[in-house]
């Protein structure tokens, strides 16, 4: 569990506060899925919620908004993470929860 | 796979070591291995320490539950590369193919145990609704999985929760099943680092 949460912590802290060529606002944003502005809105949202909706439209719509390759490969990596950090902190605190009021 | 950096904009040490895997395996380069070794600093290589603790780390899940885990996880979210993948790699950890596939279509059978089963249809619950509550844990509790082991799987929870939004954001090509068994073997023998 340690060791898990260290790991978890340096990628964390690597995407999002290490260098990159998205700014660091716009992984912070896709990693929580706030405060997007469209089209990169959308992409992200969907990378969270439905990931296997994501069309070649979604990523065209992004590059043709003026990011390049490696921002968009930044910004989706990002909203991966984001989704499944927050699924996995909501778990362990229903798993805190359920062993004190067991 | 949608952008071409993930396809082709390795640099020249990398691209020489994925024409010796495709001359050893005689198989293409999954997109999942082209996805850790783009920018490894990014993402392949924090992410890669993640998933082998997860996968290999210290737990008592076999190798066989934590992948069978890894393909509902990824047959919730609906990810085809992943669940061919990690079924693959869940029959050659237990020796028995028949055994994912019946589990995969049906976990109401004798042939599972309860902590497995219970801890299965909790994670699928997390996947699915993004979230679970107290009660779904007590549950899991109730069926005889420890602290640990839910702690352990979701970890197995959260590495492909991310891998399958990014296999399917960036359109992996689904290969045929000797890629994915060749992958699988790798994966058995040197685990995800």
């Amino acid at each position: 569990m340690w060791d898990i949460r260290q790991a978890r912590k340096a990628l964390t802290k690597r995407i999002l506060e290490g260098d990159g060529k998205a700014s660091p606002s716009e992984r912070r944003a896709a990693f929580n899925n706030s405060g997007l502005a469209e089209p990169l809105g959308t992409l992200v949202d969907k990378v969270a919620r439905h990931a296997y909706g994501v069309t070649d439209e979604d990523i065209a719509a992004a590059r043709m908004s003026g990011l390049s390759e490696d921002q968009v490969f930044e910004i989706v990596v990002c909203a991966a993470i984001g989704q499944a950090t927050r699924q996995y902190d909501t778990a362990l605190a229903a798993l805190e929860a359920a062993i004190e009021k067991a | 796979m949608r952008l071409r950096i993930l396809d082709s904009g390795h640099g020249f040490g990398t691209k020489a070591l994925f024409a010796l895997i495709r001359t050893v395996s005689r198989q293409p380069v999954l997109d999942v291995i082209k996805l850790v070794k783009y920018r490894p600093d990014f993402y392949g290589g924090p992410m890669s320490a993640v998933t082998q603790e997860a996968m290999r780390g210290p737990s008592t899940w076999s190798v066989g539950d934590r992948e069978l885990m890894a393909a509902f996880i990824a047959k919730t979210n609906q990810c085809e590369f992943c669940t061919k993948a990690h079924s693959a790699v869940a029959q050659g950890a237990y020796g028995d193919g028949k055994k994912v596939s019946a589990l995969l279509s049906d976990l109401d059978t004798p042939a599972i145990e309860e902590p497995l089963r219970a801890t299965l249809l909790m994670l699928v619950k997390l996947t699915r609704e993004h979230t679970v509550n107290a009660d779904d844990m007590r549950a899991v509790l109730a069926a005889g999985a420890s602290r640990k082991q839910i702690e352990d799987a979701l970890a197995v929870c959260f590495s492909f929760n991310v891998i399958g939004r990014l296999a399917d954001a960036f359109g992996f090509f689904v290969p045929g099943p000797k890629a994915f068994e060749t992958g699988a073997k790798y994966l058995l023998a040197r685990g995800y680092r």
